[in-house]
């Protein structure tokens, strides 16, 4: 069998395969359905200081082979996080990476203080896709400055994995995952959901109580694949791969775009053991083609005689 | 405890111009289904149409359960013209069922509007074998919609007035509430959303319980999406989940 494991910044995921935050709950709602011990990884709902109750419904709608979502960062806040999930949290063999969400960076920091001293959390996500209050409502994800000073901040905070997760919703993300890495990041994750809309022709109403959402699904992949592709090639560090991806050929694309790792996200509301048959599946692509250690994949893209469109960009 | 299983389809029988009868063989879910919980179901294993599909469960028979559905969309399109030889892949028994442990009641009024029928052939099954009267009060759109199949002391209201009270279900409740005196009622309801906002209304005035089965866009359909909120009525947290913490409410406790 393949190697499978994959180290970030000191931290051992078993496997390469991760489920994405906002599309696992906090992990312990799907045990019945799904080893989570055959994870590389689950990253939380993302986290806030206080409890958030989201947006109003509709929240979602499912579109051409994706859903638009506007949850609004719905969750228990992290004081509940640690007393109610994390001791279940605790018990699960596999890493454990708590995603914030804040609209502050003083937020950002409070957050990740609190949970820094906790044991079983083994690493951060960054969601940077949240209105930045100060700034009236502009996304932090969208400004590179911005992007900088979060990491900058965070990093000196903790010494544990520190991964920001990037915006598609910017003209080159390569700026932003350079920023990231310039500022100390460990890795970043790409793509969080594209911006989209959906209207009901007959009450000429948005589908979503929000007017516009977060597009994800199969339908992002091409768009996500991409992403992944312009900003490994920008930077060092290890770039996570998100997008769309429902099975392990999906994954296997995005190692081979330039991703050292794969979450999984969309895919979970469809089968809640999505993630574990993606890095099952991964496994036997591996055996069947002879390939020893998966990351041999990362960024083995030929691209011999082709002129890349991302390459005028970086 | 949810399980998902791979349910052979055992038979598709049409019941009315647009509704259908599915059978499948899914004995864990069988077993463990309670009135008023759904099982999402996963029609195609394409990515469009991608997600699930929320369905009540209508009967259980032996190791097989039912589910009666209304061709709406691709979804349901798709699972009309399935039969013997497919199978589905479904998660299930989910959310909270009707509370029909609840002492405080021995009548129950199951009010049902158009394929709000779903949950009550089970519900009335269950509520029989705890010794529960009941009475069961159904709307639907015509005399050829009605669906009065497994079910108890019904009384039918038409909006067309080609079968029984002409009107909608509502006002057939509230026809027959005057002249009758029922012991210890308790509304358990399902339907479309504004039938069950004017049937709140009447049970909150005329001061009888009442729980509603609702229905909304709903992705995972387990709890892990945050897609499908219900506004509480003045709590702390202020949305619950239709999946998890419902598709039952008691209407004094939510905003809908
Ligand atoms: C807890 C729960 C239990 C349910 N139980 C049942 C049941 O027992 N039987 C049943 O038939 N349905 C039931 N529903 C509704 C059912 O889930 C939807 O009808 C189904 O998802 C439609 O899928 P589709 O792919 O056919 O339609 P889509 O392609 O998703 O939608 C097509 C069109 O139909 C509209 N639509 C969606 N749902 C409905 C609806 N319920 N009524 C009318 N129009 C709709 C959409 O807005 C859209 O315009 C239940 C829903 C919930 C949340
Ligand atoms: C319902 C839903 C909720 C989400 N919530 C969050 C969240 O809280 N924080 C976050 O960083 N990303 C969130 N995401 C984005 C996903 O983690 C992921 O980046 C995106 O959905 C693309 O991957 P996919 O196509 O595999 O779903 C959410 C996505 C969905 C569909
Ligand atoms: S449908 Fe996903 S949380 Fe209810």
């Amino acid at each position: 069998m393949a190697k499978t494991a994959f180290t970030l910044a000191g931290l051992t995921l078993k496997n390469r395969v991760l489920v994405a935050s906002g599309t696992y709950g906090y992990g312990d709602d799907t045990l019945d359905l799904a080893d989570p011990a055959k994870l590389g990884g689950i990253v939380t709902k993302s986290l806030s200081m206080k409890p958030r109750a989201g947006n109003p419904p509709p929240r979602i709608v499912e579109t051409s082979s994706g859903m638009l979502n506007s949850i609004g960062l719905a969750n228990i806040g992290v004081m509940k996080f640690i007393e109610e999930k994390l001791p279940v949290l605790r018990g699960l063999s596999t890493a454990i990476i708590a995603n914030i969400a804040a609209s502050s960076i003083d937020e950002y920091c409070q957050v990740l203080e609190v949970l820094n001293e906790q044991e079983g959390v083994d690493g951060f996500e960054i969601n940077v896709s949240c209105p930045n209050v100060r700034e009236g409502g502009l996304n932090f994800g969208t400004s590179c400055p911005m992007v900088s000073e979060i990491t900058a901040r965070l990093r000196k905070l903790t010494r544990k994995p520190l991964i920001i997760k990037l915006t598609p919703n910017v003209t080159h993300i390569s700026e932003f995952a350079r920023a990231a890495q310039d500022a100390g990041a460990d890795a970043v994750s790409v793509i969080n959901t594209l911006i989209g809309m959906a209207i009901n022709i007959h009450t000429r109403r948005p589908m979503l109580a929000t007017t516009t959402g977060g597009l994800s699904g199969p339908a992002i992949k091409p768009v996500a694949l991409a992403k992944v592709y312009e900003a490994s090639r920008a930077v060092k560090i290890p770039v996570i791969g998100i997008g769309g991806i429902m099975n392990a050929n999906d994954a296997i694309e995005f190692l081979i775009a330039g991703a050292s790792a794969v979450q999984v996200g969309t895919a979970n509301f469809v089968d809640p053991a999505a993630g574990i048959k993606i890095a099952e599946g991964m496994n036997t692509f591996c055996d069947e083609n002879r390939i020893e250690d998966i990351g041999s994949l990362v960024g083995s893209l030929v691209t011999t005689g082709n002129v890349s469109v991302v390459d005028s960009w970086l | 405890m949810i399980t998902q299983e791979l349910s052979p389809v055992t038979g598709v029988r049409q019941l009315a111009d647009t509704v259908f009868v599915c059978s499948v063989r899914s004995p864990r879910i069988a077993s463990e289904v309670k009135p008023g919980q759904f099982v999402n179901i996963l029609i195609e294993q394409t990515t469009d149409p991608l997600l699930r599909r929320p369905f009540s469960v209508y009967r259980v028979d032996g190791d097989r359960i039912e589910i009666i559905f209304n061709v709406v969309g691709r979804g349901t399109a798709l699972m009309s013209h399935k039969g013997p030889g497919d199978t589905l892949d479904i998660l299930g028994p989910l959310g909270v069922p009707y509370s029909f442990l609840d002492e405080s009641f021995s009548t129950a009024l199951l009010v049902a509007g158009g394929l709000g029928v779903a949950p009550m052939p089970l519900s009335t099954g269950f509520l029989k074998s705890r010794g529960k009267k009941v009475v069961t009060f159904l709307g639907a759109r015509t005399a050829s919609a009605v669906l009065p199949h497994h079910l108890e002391n019904l009384q039918v209201a038409t909006d067309d007035g080609t079968m029984g009270f002409r009107g909608n279900v509502v006002e057939l409740l509230g026809s027959v509430w005057k002249s009758h005196t029922y012991v210890k009622p308790k509304i358990f309801a399902c339907g479309p959303t504004a039938m069950l906002r004017g049937l709140a209304a009447f049970a909150v005035k005329q001061d009888i319980p009442c729980e509603v089965s609702l229905e909304g866009p709903m992705a995972c359909g387990i709890g892990i999406c945050q897609g499908c909120p219900v506004e509480l009525v003045g709590e702390e947290k202020k949305f619950a989940l239709m999946c998890k913490d419902g598709p039952t409410f008691d209407v004094r406790k939510i905003r809908f």
